[in-house]
């Protein structure tokens, strides 16, 4: 019996969603064939595409089917920096944060390296917050923005950024506000129309859908750049023969997600909590990273869990966790399977050794006290093997 | 027993892990990281340690159903091997990054990692074997002359041993190979690693030079104790050394000269005769013994290089250094690399030679 409690990276398949999935996928048909077949296909993208609009409180319109997070982020960094600075080319600036997912960090390094943008970085405090002043005292520099990206929440340690405040700020200065809502779409009231935002990164597998397919949605007025050219299938911006079973799935999973999702949000935060606090009352001098207080669903993800323990190194925590059942994540990227310092907990103020030790425990639709049970009792055995393991070299 | 598996993502590695399972092991997977950097393809079929091996280890423990992790050992390895590499060339002597890394890596970082976590042992894919013997287990040569590994074993003590299994001591090259296109494994075909892993392009004196810089200095002859010429860097010589010596060679007789000795506190080169090259007294330090350890004079065979031939020899063995007295001359002992002293097919122990001379 093993248990999931790595939500953030990938989540469970609702059976509806694989029902959705495995429907379409036993039927022929290009969406954009003009037979009945192409028909076919495409009445389920479209109506999919309006139950996702209406779950996300967007137009249908709005919603461009992508690969997943990471395209939609690429599009919304390049797309957007290229049309605002062809409009104007002193546009050239590109404001976020130092907290970002790479898939909007990468992006924003390579318009700096290669197509000489100019960024601001927003720095975050000790939780992981940033400060909407400081968004606004970025705008407030010049009038060379060409976008504002800040994330909803934090992929790492799940602190919530204010991104109406954030995106209301943008507005004010002229400047499109984008804002990867990947990991508080499963727990928050995420919805468009409320956020203010011009451009927002949504994906099906932090949902309970497939991995593969995700979304950007982009306001009615937003101008981006293709960047996939081709056949223009996805409001000439976005190219590629659509994957209907995968948007059969994403609407699917969306709507069951948004159906249970203020319930599910107060199930998890007390999993959630009484996991962290299982973890401290263990005296291993573990801490909590982005300033977790419990009954905190809103200043933070209530399914993230981010623990510091001291003297560790992760992957050795990784391992006997493993061995004893309980798959987690260190929290931070890999390179060939070696983890790297994460910038999340860097820019936080962590020391690099501080780092080592993290620990992500996320949790979602299939948890239960079963799997927190089962983490609580094989912790004191794995932090004491991974500590006579060694912390860092 | 519980045991980690290394795994280099070489077709050796990936049958030694494979033996282990079958002999009813609990084995686990570990690919170590040792750059990092590492480049995501290999250039060559030399080299090894990049992204696509690790994921050559990988694909092989799915194989076998087996758990399999990387282990990031990379700073380790920079401090331990990498920088001990780059020191020892700096001081005019030619070391063996291998050595080092069984002595300092795969039988110390790993194996106590390993052990922490509640690991018995770690099985590695080297051809040496290990025997019970009536003083404890004995680490022998392999069965394949072509690639026994002894040598670069020659480093662990009785403790780490105790704790290594090589389960490929017994085959042949070829069998191993077969072995792996049996249990349907990519790497079956995959090329022999050679060289350092480190260097994968095999230009050590240009990465020494990345290291040190350039170092300009006198190139002599032995004989005549002339200047015959420049070197920009001691570190990129070595004793026995025939190649790229960049010589004046209208100042010589028709003889070929080799590098007889580095002398870096004085940033010369010398070079001489072949005969120059041939020694039979060999001193050395850092005394690693592989079971008990001797005392006073014993008869052994000794290998002053990795692949070199074994002589018949008189070890003089004192509390931390050790003489060996050499049967017959042999050619190009250079200080850093180890003498490595058997008796019979057993490693007794190895040391790192610090000086080579004439007994007469």
């Amino acid at each position: 019996m093993t248990h999931y409690l790595d939500h953030a990276a990938t989540t469970p398949m609702f059976p509806a969603a694989v029902e959705a999935f495995t429907q379409s996928a036993g039927r022929v048909g290009n969406a954009s064939s003009l037979h009945t077949a192409g028909r076919a296909a495409r009445k389920t993208v479209e109506e999919s595409r309006e139950r996702i609009a209406a779950a996300l409180g967007c137009r249908p319109s709005e919603v461009v089917f992508t690969s997943g997070g990471t395209e939609a982020d690429n599009l919304a960094v390049k797309g957007t920096w290229g049309s605002r600075r062809d409009a104007d080319p002193a546009r050239t600036r590109l404001v976020t944060s130092r907290i970002e997912h790479h898939a909007v960090l990468d992006p924003v390094d390579f318009l700096a390296e290669h197509h000489g943008a100019t960024v601001s970085r927003l720095e975050p405090d000790r939780c992981g917050h940033l400060a909407v002043d400081d968004l606004r005292a970025a705008l407030d520099e010049g009038d060379d923005v060409a976008l504002a990206s800040v994330m909803w929440a934090n992929n790492e340690v799940g602190t919530v950024q204010p991104v109406a405040e954030l995106a209301a700020v943008a507005r004010e200065h002229g400047v499109p506000f984008h804002t990867d809502a990947v990991q508080a779409l499963s727990h928050l009231p995420v919805r468009f129309d409320e956020s203010g935002a011009d451009l927002m990164t949504v994906t099906a597998h932090k949902v309970g859908g497939p991995v593969g397919v995700g979304a950007l949605i982009a306001a009615r007025d937003a101008s981006l750049v293709p960047q996939l050219h081709g056949g223009g299938q996805e409001r000439q911006v976005r190219s590629g023969t659509l994957d209907v079973p995968a948007v059969h799935a994403f609407a699917v999973a969306l709507d069951e997600t948004v159906a249970t999702r203020d319930v599910e949000a107060k199930r998890v935060l007390a999993l959630r909590d009484r996991l962290v606090e299982g973890a401290l009352a263990l005296d291993l001098g573990i801490t909590v990273s982005g300033c977790w207080r419990a009954g905190d669903g809103t200043g933070r993800l209530p399914g993230n869990a981010h623990l510091l323990v001291p003297g560790c190194q992760g992957d050795s925590l990784l391992y006997l966790l493993d061995a004893a059942g309980v798959e987690c994540s260190t929290g931070s990227a890999c390179q060939a399977g070696v983890p790297q310092p994460s910038h999340v907990l860097l820019a936080m103020g962590y020391s690099e050794t501080e780092t080592r030790g993290a620990l992500r425990l996320s949790l979602g639709h299939t948890s239960t006290d079963a799997d927190v049970d089962a983490f609580l009792a094989a912790l004191p055995g794995v932090v004491e093997r991974a500590r006579r393991a060694g912390g860092p070299a | 027993m519980r045991v980690v598996a290394a795994m280099s993502g070489g077709v050796d590695s990936a049958v030694a892990a494979a033996r282990m399972l079958d002999a009813g092991h609990d084995v686990v997977g570990v690919h170590l990281a040792l750059s990092r950097s590492a480049a995501t393809l290999r250039e060559s079929a030399r080299g090894c340690c990049t992204i696509e091996d690790a994921g050559d280890a990988r694909r092989v423990a799915d194989r076998l159903g087996i758990p399999f992790y990387v282990w990031d050992l990379a700073e380790r390895f920079e401090r331990d091997v990498v920088e001990d590499f780059v020191a020892e060339y700096a001081a005019g002597r030619t070391p063996n990054p291998c050595l080092r890394c069984n002595e300092k890596i795969k039988f110390a970082g790993l194996l106590d990692k390993a052990l922490a976590l509640g690991f018995d042992a770690v099985a590695t894919g080297h051809y040496a074997r290990v025997v019970e013997g009536a003083a404890g287990r004995e680490l022998h040569r392999a069965v394949d002359p072509a690639k026994d590994q002894s040598y670069v074993l020659g480093v662990l003590d009785a403790d780490q041993l105790a704790r290594s299994f090589f389960p490929l001591g017994d085959s042949l090259k070829s069998r191993v190979r077969e072995e792996a296109a049996e249990r349907g494994f990519s790497v079956a075909k995959k090329p022999d690693s050679h060289d350092i892993c480190f260097i994968p392009d095999g230009d050590t004196r240009g990465f020494l030079t990345r290291r040190l810089g350039e170092q300009p200095g006198e190139l002599v002859d032995a004989v005549t104790g002339e200047v015959v010429g420049e070197h920009a860097g001691t570190h990129g010589f070595t004793v026995g050394q025939r190649r790229g010596l960049g010589i004046d060679r209208s100042r010589l007789d028709g003889d070929p000269r080799y590098v007889v000795e580095v002398d870096a506190p004085r940033n010369r080169v010398v070079i001489g005769t072949a005969e120059l090259l041939g020694v039979d007294v060999v001193e050395g330090e850092h005394l690693r013994w592989c079971g008990p350890a001797p005392a006073g004079q014993v008869r052994v065979g000794a290998q002053v290089r990795a692949h070199g031939e074994e002589v018949p020899a008189v070890a003089q063995v004192a509390d931390d250094a050790v003489t060996v007295g050499l049967d017959r001359r042999v050619r190009g002992v250079a200080p850093g690399q180890s003498v490595v002293l058997y008796d019979g097919t057993r490693v007794v122990g190895s040391a790192t030679i610090t000086a080579a001379s004439r007994a007469r």
